[in-house]
């Protein structure tokens, strides 16, 4: 259970203060999938740094499961916006990162390449990250984090960079992961539609500095052809007028 | 790309080997000046009196010049991590290295020689006064270069310092520090050669210079030859391994 109460942050540059979260107020259930949706700059991925223990700057209170933050005790599957590769590590050792600093293992186990195998990365295993496609380098950082095997994870804009094709598969297979292994997940998208498809909750963030405007229970969450059904068409339509009007 | 790129190296290094003898055969055809021995005869005496003449001589000058590298490495990369990753030492100890950094170190000489005496320590002290500036400032700009991004995923997994160290400022840096010694490497060699011509009977810097004073030039070229094959060799050495571990780049 993820408690965040009264969570105001502020960026200071110079002699300025830019609210960019204001009065965050959610709670997220352990094994629950929160989309997070709004128009670029409202503060997703700073909400996301909040969470992971990158930013500490903050007011308000942010709990896991009754604990403050704290990467180094708790296990957080993080994918960054930029990825967050290490461009001196091949594909293999930067798949390995996030279980090398964990649990100090060195070789992937059968789980890590099953997980490699689906992303279908597994072909380019000694290819460094300015030898991938933007596509590629994100499959590398999904892979980071699922290998993980984290109690949370936290997705920025994970499938921005692939085509529609893939957006899909890959969506379908994280839906498996999560299926498997129950983990707690904040989303964050642009895309309405993956918010649908993805989140048994939508949270919908204002315009800069982000406040969030409604927390939508998705009444389609995980309905077989989902995509055909009026259900999606009608949740889209009210998505969009309540993004609309922040 | 790469295999390109050293290859045409490996093509200019045989040419400009190939163009020196060349200008050099031709300067002592012209000239015959004792002064100015053929290529071909310099080379003969090297070989004769390689092993029994000058051998204990380079081994000398390639330790001191080794044990500087080794010793600037050792001091200066920690040095500069540690003002690349707090800025609070960043802040007490940059004004200190670059107020010093642009002071001509061979005119430190005599103050060295007067505290350290003219052994070894001197002569040490020597290479690393010239080597190790380069190594801290590159060090400490290879770590503030680092994206935050790339800290962010460390941190997010809960990373240690020693982790941060391992996985990030090392890689990171490593090809960068290399570099920098590589520069360094041309003016170290000359420095060398410079503090082996006192207080010493060993190091191709007495060699060349007795030779000299004994008026033979084909051993004194031959030291020359040596001293700058010491110096290639060096260079080359690093060169390749800094083009092995930076192939992420
Ligand atoms: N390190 C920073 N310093 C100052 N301002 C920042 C920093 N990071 C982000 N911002 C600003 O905070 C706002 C929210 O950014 P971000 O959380 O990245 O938004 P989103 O992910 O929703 O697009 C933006 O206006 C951005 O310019
Ligand atoms: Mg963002």
């Amino acid at each position: 259970m993820i408690e965040i109460k009264d969570l105001v942050v502020k960026y200071r540059r110079k002699n300025e203060e830019t609210p960019v979260l204001d009065n965050i107020n959610i709670n997220i259930g352990t094994g629950d999938i929160y989309t997070f949706i709004g128009p670029s700059g409202c503060g997703k991925s700073t909400l996301l740094h909040v969470l992971s223990g990158i930013l500490k700057d903050y007011t308000g209170s942010v709990r896991i499961d009754g604990h403050a933050i704290d990467p180094k005790t708790q296990r957080i599957g993080l994918i960054l916006q930029n990825y967050g590769l290490l461009p001196w590590k091949n594909v293999y050792h930067n798949t390995m990162l996030g279980v090398k600093i964990k649990n100090d293992q060195q070789v992937l186990d059968e789980y890590g390449r099953y997980i490699l195998q689906q992303l279908g990365i597994d072909s380019l295993l000694d290819r460094f990250p300015k030898e991938l496609s933007g596509g590629q380098q994100q499959r590398v950082a999904i892979a980071r984090a699922f290998i993980l095997k984290p109690d949370l994870l936290l997705m920025d804009e994970p499938f921005s960079a692939l085509d529609a094709i893939s957006r899909e598969e890959l969506q379908d297979l994280f839906l498996k992961i999560w299926k498997e292994n129950n983990v707690t997940t904040a989303f964050v998208t642009h895309s309405v539609d993956e918010a649908l498809y993805l989140g048994s909750k939508i949270v919908v963030f204002s315009s800069a500095p982000g406040r969030i405007l409604e927390v939508v229970d998705n009444s389609c969450f995980q309905l077989d052809n989902l995509r055909f059904r009026d259900e999606y068409y009608d949740m889209c339509m009210n998505l969009r007028k309540i993004l609309d009007k922040g | 790309m790469i295999k390109v790129s050293s290859d045409k190296k490996w093509q200019g290094a045989l040419y400009s080997l190939v163009l020196v003898i060349v200008i050099w055969q031709a300067l002592s055809w012209l000239l015959k000046l004792p002064i100015i021995p053929s290529p071909f005869a310099v080379l003969i005496n090297i070989i004769q009196i390689f092993a029994a003449k000058m051998e204990i001589h380079l081994l000398y000058s390639l330790g001191r010049i080794m044990g500087g590298i080794a010793l600037s490495i050792l001091l200066g990369v920690p040095l500069g991590f540690l003002m690349g990753y707090f800025n609070r030492v960043d802040k007490v100890l940059s004004p200190l290295v670059y107020f010093t950094y642009p002071v001509p170190k061979i005119a430190l000489l005599p103050i060295i020689m007067l505290l350290f005496g003219l052994g070894e320590a001197s002569k040490l002290i020597m290479i690393v006064l010239i080597i190790i500036f380069q190594i801290i400032i590159t060090s400490r700009d290879a770590v503030k270069g680092i994206p935050q991004e790339i800290f962010r995923s460390l941190q997010s997994l809960g990373a240690s310092r020693l982790q941060v160290f391992k996985e990030v400022i090392i890689p990171a840096s490593l090809a960068d520090v290399l570099t920098a010694t590589r520069l360094a490497l041309g003016t170290a060699v000359s420095i060398l050669f410079f503090t082996e011509t006192f207080g010493t009977q060993y190091g191709m810097g007495y060699f060349i210079m007795d030779a000299w004073m004994r008026v033979n030039y084909l051993d004194m070229y031959a030291g020359i030859v040596i001293l700058s094959l010491m110096g290639f060799c060096l260079f080359t050495v690093i060169d390749i391994t800094e083009r092995h571990i930076s192939s992420w780049r």
